[in-house]
């Protein structure tokens, strides 16, 4: 399929623009652009057919079964896309007076206070743009926290699962912390013995995920929070799981003082091929004279943008924060109330059932219910038959399913992380495990069927060596290759193991 | 309402699967010491219709620009949003995607992405670009986290012409960063190249903005050079609606380019979700944070497109990630390919040439009514400081009252500024609707 | 594409998968078969500056696959003399020839007796065992 560059054509355009009629007006020679950019050159119809092209080789929630672990990729529902293109919302400017915003500061306020009263703390800032940003704020809340204590320089160390996700200790290092890891046990729950070792005076924090990313809640949770609260350290929930305790349990009742959200994981924001998210962040009293300024407050009946707060650690976004990821999850949590938690009933239910039917076929490494996903490891196909984890993914797509997250978490090997999200109907849960059960028995039986997949989507399996070691991240003009499909099928750089 | 699919009897079924009596089994693990114990004390739930009438009248309690005749802008902009963005982003394969871990899934999204960063690299002249960074602001932080590792050194320079809020975030990233924060006074509106030069000493980067936060035009070349000379990486934050008409931060010594991208195809939104772009040149391929899309075969020699250079980036390399980015702004980014498509070179330039003569017809009709340019040696783009003589915030309140809002109060930011709007002109203003500003502000 | 399994036995061993070749004062170090079958088809090498001193047990630059990135641990300690370009220009003959044309760096030692505690062929094979 060509590039969009590829079909433009000098002299044709698809925009109109208003023409005031006025003496043109010119910027200073120096300043001025000195050759055009080579933006396309295209009509309105050929836009919309490229563009319709590119969507058609697009798979999203939308088309069929998503079941990445960790991501929620739940229904995104409709009638969200309706009141966010309300103009009221749509066209207001961040800047328009207070008294010309409150429709948009009341919305804030509520979400806030329901985010407030699903995880049990407080204090609430909707600023962050996503989680790893919640993540990075709640870490430099940490930081505040202990310097207005006098106890920063001791404390240099965050505390980190072996089993979490990339951003946390990535967070940990771009707030100038130090990560320190702590092992998993048998049973898929935080080593204590390791734990113990690892804390002490010189600990800030710990970062869990609960239920963690293994999709198991941890049973030593209470044991944990008396190790950190004993040490004088803080606890930071990742809320990427939240989707499976929402309305059971509550992160502020079991010992965190900080939680982020992430409003495009449990609050149905679309994903929109990578984003925007919205990542809030909720905190113990304590905690909340450091929040991001402005604050949203209500006084009496108006609301209002606070900005005279002396302790905060400052911005971490523009303005509030994305107010249209606030509106459509507003909207979500509304069309659900109190039954949230049956939200994550189903959930929890829907992942059971997964892990029931395919649970013989693959390996589990932890015998246990899980909640809302699970981790299923490939090892013995690959031993037994010489087919990865990865083939088995690609061969999914032959099935017209998204594959589950691959070789993550790092603690299992040839993992497989699922997770089917509440909005399944038990049809599609079927015809996903039905698929993944012959797989088993093709990677026994035809299993160049699995290292040669896809064979439906729209390119073959692509050379990611390549990419990375030739790097064409933009389209060159004149000098850029244009292989459009050669006649002859090419051997494929080695791809081996991860 | 609710979005569950499962029936009574569908529950029945799986339950006896997985081998339990209840789904309250399944939550057995979840010690009882920490169970909620009581439903949610959130309001009841809202039918479609209701959900509907709720927000509508939310909504209604804001005014919004198609309310008033806005002059509002300092940093988020009234620009023309085409009805070709609607269409593109309603389709739900682009809203509903995840990010294109699976790139034999998601070609149309991955070929997309290198779409816009191409587009990005062609308005900023640099030679790679990522799938973008969460706003204007945070693209400045991502900006000295890159500068700090290539030049191991740990002062930033930043302009006071930039604008505060990406200043400000600059600020509390820096912390963490291990980064001292410098600026530079603005002189008469815009940055003095020696003045410059001189903070610049021992500094990783400095960021100066093109047009400036007050709508000036930077000596720019030679706030570049001044960075340059210092050994400082030169970040210009630009606008993207200006390259049609303004050089671009790669033809005059720029390391790295970045901005807001709202102005180039987003609603305004009450702030957001936008996306910040960030653009380099190749020497800074590895420290790039965030997302790129990157062109490859597949095993029939087929062109197509994957997530590359992934070992920057935090699933991989966690601690010494580039950034820990993860979720970023991949559908505002899409709007901004389709926008700037949709204009194309030549729509561009005009799009730009109508700011300058709008905002100049708006100087010169509010200099006839006797109002005071803050800057008048200084050339602008689409806004600029006027002094409204008498408290901002005062002559807002009356001109909203005509149903007009005249523009940014700068005595909220700078000293000195108390009397002066910041005045925004974009192409959807009219001649009209600038004589009534300079009538309003008049009366 | 890749070499077949092996661990020759004139080299010295490293537990973090790397290997040792010691002569007249100087070491030429590289990764074993284990290491380069584990993180695939190397696309990136970032190698130390000639003239920078490296310690044993310490990383001392990095190597990349598509999906991974390793950091390379020094089993001695010594300066850097000589980096292997055709490792930097094509990583992915680490994967063909690990032990040969794969070499990484060469270093003058700094302590030569470091290389009593390293392991033999037979050691390090245990290791691999244990995996």
């Amino acid at each position: 399929m060509k590039l969009i560059y590829e079909k433009s054509k000098p002299g044709r355009r698809a925009s109109s623009l208003p023409q005031p009629g006025l003496p043109p007006a010119e910027v200073p020679e120096e300043l001025r652009r000195s050759s055009p950019p080579r933006l396309p050159e295209i009509s309105e119809p050929e836009l919309v057919r490229h563009f319709t092209a590119l969507a058609d080789r697009t798979f999203g929630v939308d088309t069929g079964f998503y079941p990445l672990g960790s991501c929620t990729m739940k229904h995104n529902p409709r009638v969200n896309e309706r009141v966010v293109g309300l103009p009221g919302f749509r066209d207001l400017h961040p800047l328009q007076e207070e008294d010309a915003s409150q429709g948009a500061l009341e919305l804030m306020w509520r979400l806030q206070e329901i985010l407030a009263e699903v995880v049990g703390l407080p204090a609430v800032s909707l600023q962050p743009a996503a989680g790893s940003q919640g993540e990075l704020t709640g870490l430099l809340l940490m930081r505040a926290y202990f310097a207005d204590r006098g106890e920063g320089h001791e404390r240099r160390e965050i505390v980190i699962p072996d089993t979490a996700h990339g951003t946390n200790p990535a967070s940990v290092t771009m707030a100038g912390y130090e990560a320190v890891g702590v092992k998993t046990d048998f049973r898929g729950n935080v080593d204590l013995d390791d734990l113990r070792e690892k804390v002490g005076p010189q600990t800030a924090g710990l970062m869990l995920t609960n239920p963690s990313t293994l999709g198991l809640f941890d049973e030593g949770i209470e044991e944990i929070t008396k190790i950190f609260h004993e040490a004088g350290a803080l606890m930071y929930y990742d809320g990427a799981n939240l989707n499976a305790i929402c309305g059971i349990a509550r992160p502020g009742d079991f010992g965190f003082d900080i939680v982020h959200f992430n409003l495009h994981k449990t609050f149905s924001q679309p994903h929109g091929g990578g984003g925007p998210g919205g990542g809030p962040i909720a905190v113990r009293e304590r905690l909340e004279p450091f929040l991001p300024v402005p604050a949203v407050v209500r006084e009496g009946d108006a609301f209002r943008l606070d900005y005279e707060r002396p302790k905060t650690i400052g911005k971490v976004r523009g303005f509030c924060g994305p107010f249209g990821v606030f509106v459509r999850s507003y909207a979500y949590i509304r069309s659900y109330g109190p039954a949230l938690k049956e939200m994550s009933e189903v959930a929890v239910l829907n992942a059971n059932y997964l892990l029931a039917r395919l649970r013989d076929a693959y390996e589990l490494p932890f015998d246990r219910h899980c909640m809302h996903e699970f981790v299923l490891s490939g090892r013995r196909l690959k031993r037994e038959h010489g087919v990865t984890t990865l083939d088995v993914a690609k061969r999914l797509m032959d099935y017209r399913f998204h594959p589950p997250t691959i070789y993550f978490p790092l603690i299992v090997p040839e993992a497989l992380m699922i997770e089917p999200t509440e909005t399944e109907p038990k049809e599609t849960l079927d015809a996903f495990a039905d698929a993944m059960l012959a797989i088993a028995r093709e990677a026994a039986e035809h299993s160049e069927l699995l290292k040669e997949a896809p064979h439906v989507r729209p390119v073959k399996r692509l050379d990611e060596v390549r990419a990375a070691k030739r790097p064409i991240l933009r389209y060159l003009f004149g000098e850029h290759d244009e292989p459009e499909g050669s006649d002859e099928p090419r051997e494929l750089e080695a791809q081996k193991g991860a | 309402m609710s979005f569950l699919s499962l029936t009574e009897q569908d529950r029945e079924q799986m339950l006896e699967t997985i081998g339990v009596d209840s789904i309250d089994e399944l939550f057995e693990q979840i010690p009882s010491g920490v169970r909620l114990g009581r439903p949610l004390e959130l309001e009841r739930a809202l039918s479609e219709p209701e959900l509907v009438a709720h927000l509508s009248e939310l909504a209604a309690r804001n005014v919004d620009t198609g309310r008033e005749v806005s002059f509002l802008g300092a940093g988020i902009y009234d620009h023309y949003v085409p009805a070709v963005v609607d269409a593109v982003l309603a389709r739900g394969e682009f809203l509903t995607a995840y990010t294109p871990y699976q790139p034999e899934m998601s070609q149309g999204l991955l070929q997309a992405i290198f779409e816009y960063q191409t587009a990005i690299c062609e308005l900023t002249r640099m030679d790679v670009s990522n799938a973008s960074g969460y706003d204007g602001t945070t693209v400045a932080a991502d900006a000295c986290y890159v500068a700090k590792h290539a030049t191991g050194r740990t002062k930033v320079v930043l302009a006071e012409t930039l604008n505060p809020q990406v200043r400000q975030v600059v600020k509390t990233y820096a912390p963490g960063f291990g980064l001292e924060v410098i600026e530079v006074p603005q002189r008469e509106g815009t940055i003095d190249p020696d003045e410059l030069r001189q903070a610049a000493t021992d500094a990783a980067c400095v960021i100066f903005q093109q047009p400036n936060f007050f709508g000036c035009l930077e000596p720019a070349p030679d706030l570049a050079a001044a960075a340059n000379d210092a050994e400082a990486l030169a970040v210009a934050h630009v606008d993207p609606v200006s390259l049609g008409v303004l050089e671009a931060p790669g033809a005059y010594g720029c390391a790295l380019a970045i901005g807001e991208g709202q102005a180039a195809g987003n609603y305004q939104s009450y702030g957001g979700p936008h996306y910040g772009f960030l653009a380099a040149r190749s020497e800074f391929i590895r420290r790039m944070p965030g997302r790129i899309s990157g062109e490859t075969v597949d095993i029939d020699g087929k062109r197509g497109f994957v997530l590359t250079l992934q070992t920057r980036e935090q699933h991989i390399r966690r601690e010494k990630a580039t950034s820990n980015i993860t979720t970023n702004q991949t559908l505002l980014a899409l709007a901004g390919l389709v926008h700037l498509s949709w204009l194309g070179p030549q729509g561009l330039r005009e799009l730009g040439e109508t700011c300058l003569a709008l905002s100049r017809y708006a100087k010169e009709r509010l200099s006839d009514a006797g109002f005071e340019l803050v800057f008048p040696e200084r050339a602008t783009f689409k806004e600029f400081a006027v002094r409204v003589g008498r408290p901002a915030r005062e002559a807002i309140r009356e001109a909203l009252a005509a149903g007009v809002h005249p523009g940014y109060a700068l005595g909220r930011d700078y000293a000195g500024l108390d009397d002066a709007v910041l005045v925004a002109v974009t192409e959807k203003r009219t001649t009209d609707e600038i004589d009534l500003l300079a009538e309003v502000l008049a009366a | 594409m890749a070499a077949i399994e092996t661990y020759p036995d004139e080299l010295k061993y490293h537990a973090e998968h790397d290997w040792a070749r010691i002569e007249d004062g100087e070491a030429v170090l590289g990764i074993t078969w284990f290491a380069q079958d584990s993180l695939g088809e190397l696309v990136h090498f970032e190698p130390p500056e000639p003239g920078a001193t490296i310690l044993k047990d310490e990383p001392y630059g990095e190597v990349e696959s598509v999906k991974a990135v390793s950091d390379l641990i020094s089993p001695l300690s010594g300066e850097v003399v000589e980096v292997n370009q055709k490792a930097v220009e094509a990583p992915e003959t680490v994967n063909e020839d690990p032990y040969g044309e794969g070499w990484l760096v060469r270093i003058r030692l700094s302590d030569p007796g470091e290389a009593d505690s390293l392991l033999g062929v037979a050691a390090y094979k245990q290791i691999l065992e244990e995996q």
